[in-house]
């Protein structure tokens, strides 16, 4: 194999392979990047079992064939080469080396043989639909701060994407949840989504995928069956294996009766929180909320450390309440609101709280109160 | 000061029958060795040892099962004769304990080696027990010393003669230096504390990490730890040897949760909650399998440790039978924080707290059977 390309196309291509590939593993072959080079493009394909990505770009290839090498060294080599530089990649299978040329820099890396490299088995899908990647990343982007990493509830560790029936119809919906908070988002159901089975995207496909929605007038095309969920671009095609389990019933957990309502602009919010709570030093930091008719009381407590109280002109016009709350939690929440009012909704102090843009529904979530 | 025999001399004290007869303390049929008389060691048998291996080495021994209540009052007298010497105490166990007698020579009239030689006295004499003093400058020396005159001994390493007496000494001797520790250091070929002191203090941290500084210091016999009467906790636990080997997962869950109760009392009577939920197995084949995980806010409460213990429990796959299970907290903290969040996909959660607390209300008022789980009678 003998290829040339461009040290801006590879680097690109590098870059997603080696975040694929775990730091750390026992099976050598699994830290390499497979390089196949054919016809005027180039694949680059890694693994880590669970997830597959495959990244194809433009090259001159001077003769076809195959060969796999360490993705992070060869991702270091690309990153330190100077912009602009046009790299040589020449496979020489005998000798067992992959030779790196770039101007005056020679780099000859290991190689391991391309029959060991394990290529994920294609599969049958369900369901195959196309949506812009600016509403896929809304989905994701929403929802991915509330997956849980508790190891022992491992149904939560990601991403439940599935359709759902929102107030106008059916929706593409994505849900995640650690049991304190729960971030609900939906966007309309694209055509020929409606068959799709609902999977548990996982954490780190997640965060594999959001690499392939920076373009906003992207389409992605999404397949999806009962194991497996594949999101491709016309260069990259990301497969992962799904989380086998089941997602809990989380209707319930969205509470429909809950009638105290505050509105507050979001990111004074999210400022005074997160002021209030630079008091507490502790990992789970409590912030109590006093809500008084349109007005709102900040104050964190910490007797090892201190004390700090915020008040907000807020839109309030219900009973007197307390009600506590973890300092992350919130913060996180607020920072998802795009618009300028954060609608909270409370029943009593010890129940589970809704938080909206708005009047919105198409952007929910839940968050447990904490005891202060 | 390290008594000897301890359990053993309390029964032979109590009982004079036993006077002069190989007498072993342990439990159950197969439990192993928990103390041995010296006419017992003679033979053979140690601490720790098998049941069976012991009754092979010395088949005319008598067994004891162990009475704790009486070791602890004896401990507590004992104690309380320490306490006349010196407020700085740290017991090891209930036979063992540093004593701190640093600036006591001028309230006592007297040194602290005659001190000590009258608590032993009177220890013989009041409580009929005997014990052995290792006097020294350090907790690491007097500890060493206290094993060198067993049983009723009495020793001393001076400051002057560290040194010398420390030079051709295993260092095996250091307390914490179990098989594994001594393997890495026979590999660098350290078997005595002269090997150790040849060493410099930069190459032993570097091949040792924080263990080489403090070789490096114990190699000159210096200790600077001080004598406390309260190590802070680092976790509470409780385990059950079964007495059949068990793979039925309806024996193991009810085991899991009176484990989980007992630890959860612990804690609530201590005030403090834990992070770290762990699980312990022991298979028949004496393999060991812990597993722990990370809670996300601290907990004292036997609901939650049994249930995250379950769920590690259900991970592990039934690999029984086991002999051994267990389970514990770790990571601890005050209570104060604990048990402050619910849990969304759990809505009982609460009202299960709330159950227990009420249950431990009771509990507190008509006694700890007043009132228990279903589950517990497993």
């Amino acid at each position: 194999m003998k290829i040339s390309i461009e040290r801006a196309a590879l680097l690109k291509a590098v870059s997603q392979a080696q975040s694929v590939v775990e730091r750390r593993n026992t099976i050598p072959i699994l830290a390499n990047v497979l390089i196949e080079a054919e016809g005027a493009d180039v694949m680059f394909r890694a693994t880590d079992l669970d997830i597959e990505v495959v990244d194809k770009a433009p090259a001159q290839v001077e003769r076809a064939g195959a060969t796999t090498v360490s993705a992070t060294t060869l991702h270091e080599i690309v990153r330190k080469l100077p912009d602009g530089a046009l790299v040589t990649l020449t496979a020489d299978a005998a000798a067992g080396r992959l030779t790196v040329e770039a101007g005056r820099s020679n780099f000859s890396l290991a190689t391991l043989p391309k029959e060991d490299f394990p290529v994920m088995a294609s599969s049958e899908y369900a369901s195959n639909f196309s949506i812009d990647a600016v509403k896929l990343r809304r989905l994701f982007d929403k929802s991915k701060f509330a997956i849980s990493t508790e190891e022992t509830r491992y149904y939560l560790n990601g991403v439940y994407m599935h359709v759902a029936t929102g107030e106008d119809g059916k929706v593409l919906r994505c849900v995640a949840t650690d049991g304190h908070r729960l971030a609900r988002i939906d966007t309309d159901l694209p055509a020929g989504a409606d068959e799709m089975p609902g999977v548990i995207v996982p954490r780190k496909t997640v965060g594999e995928l959001r690499k392939l929605l920076d373009d906003d007038e992207m389409k992605i095309a999404v397949s999806v069956s009962e194991t497996k969920v594949r999101f491709a671009t016309p260069d990259i095609t990301l497969t992962s294996k799904v989380i086998d389990g089941t997602f809990p019933d989380y209707t319930r957990v969205i509470p429909q009766g809950n009638t105290r309502k505050l509105e507050v602009d979001a990111s004074d919010f999210a400022r005074a929180v997160d002021r209030v709570a630079t008091v507490s030093s502790e990992r789970s930091r409590a912030v109590k909320l006093q809500l008084d008719e349109d007005r709102l009381i900040l104050s964190v407590n910490a007797p090892d450390s201190g004390a700090a109280e915020e008040e907000l002109a807020v839109s309030y016009n219900d009973e007197r309440l307390e009600i506590g709350f973890n300092a992350k939690y919130l913060l996180e929440i607020a920072s998802q609101v795009d618009r300028e009012n954060a609608v909270f909704m409370f029943n009593s102090s010890g129940d589970p709280t809704l938080m909206r843009e708005g009047n919105d529904m198409s952007a929910v979530y839940v968050v447990m109160p904490m005891r202060v | 000061m390290d008594c000897d025999a301890f359990y053993a001399s309390v029964e032979k004290r109590d009982n004079p029958a036993l006077e002069g007869k190989p007498l072993i303390i342990g439990g159950g049929r197969r439990g192993v060795v928990s103390t041995a008389c010296y006419v017992a060691r003679i033979r053979g048998v140690r601490s720790a040892m098998p049941m069976f291996q012991a009754l092979k080495l010395c088949p005319d021994a008598i067994i004891v099962k162990p009475r704790m209540a009486a070791y602890v009052d004896a401990s507590r007298a004992i104690r309380a004769m320490m306490e006349d010497l010196t407020p700085a105490i740290q017991p090891l166990s209930l036979d063992e304990a540093f004593m701190d007698l640093s600036g006591t020579q001028r309230m006592h009239g007297a040194p602290p080696a005659v001190m000590l030689a009258r608590l032993i006295k009177r220890m013989r004499s009041e409580l009929g027990l005997t014990g052995s003093i290792g006097l020294s400058h350090n907790k690491f020396l007097a500890k060493i010393a206290s094993d060198l005159d067993k049983p009723h001994g009495f020793s001393v390493i001076g400051k002057a003669e560290t040194e010398s007496f420390l030079h051709d000494k295993p260092v095996r001797l250091i307390w914490g230096v179990g098989s594994a520790a001594q393997a890495s250091l026979d590999k660098a070929g350290i078997r005595s504390f002269a090997d150790l002191k040849r060493w410099d203090k930069q190459d032993l941290i570097a091949r040792f990490g924080a263990m080489g500084d403090r070789l490096w210091h114990l190699a000159r016999g210096i200790d600077a730890r001080r004598v406390t009467a309260h190590e802070p906790m680092k976790s509470i636990s409780n385990e059950t040897t079964f007495n059949d080997d068990t793979a039925d997962p309806d024996i193991l869950d009810g085991h899991l949760w009176r484990m989980a109760e007992k630890v959860s009392d612990r804690a609530k009577a201590k005030d403090m909650a834990g992070r770290v939920v762990t699980l312990k197995l022991k298979r028949a084949n004496h393999s060991t399998l812990t597993r722990r995980v990370s809670l996300h806010s601290p907990t004292q409460m036997a609901d939650t440790i049994y249930r995250t213990a379950r769920a590690l429990f259900d991970q592990v796959g039934n690999e029984g039978p086991y002999r051994l299970l267990g389970c514990g907290i770790s990571d601890l903290t005050n209570a104060d924080k604990a048990d402050t969040e619910g849990d969304l996909l759990d809505p009982n959660k609460t009202k299960r707290t709330q159950a227990e607390r009420a249950t431990d209300k009771i509990r507190s008022r008509f006694g700890p059977d007043a009132i228990v789980k279903g589950r517990a009678l497993r």
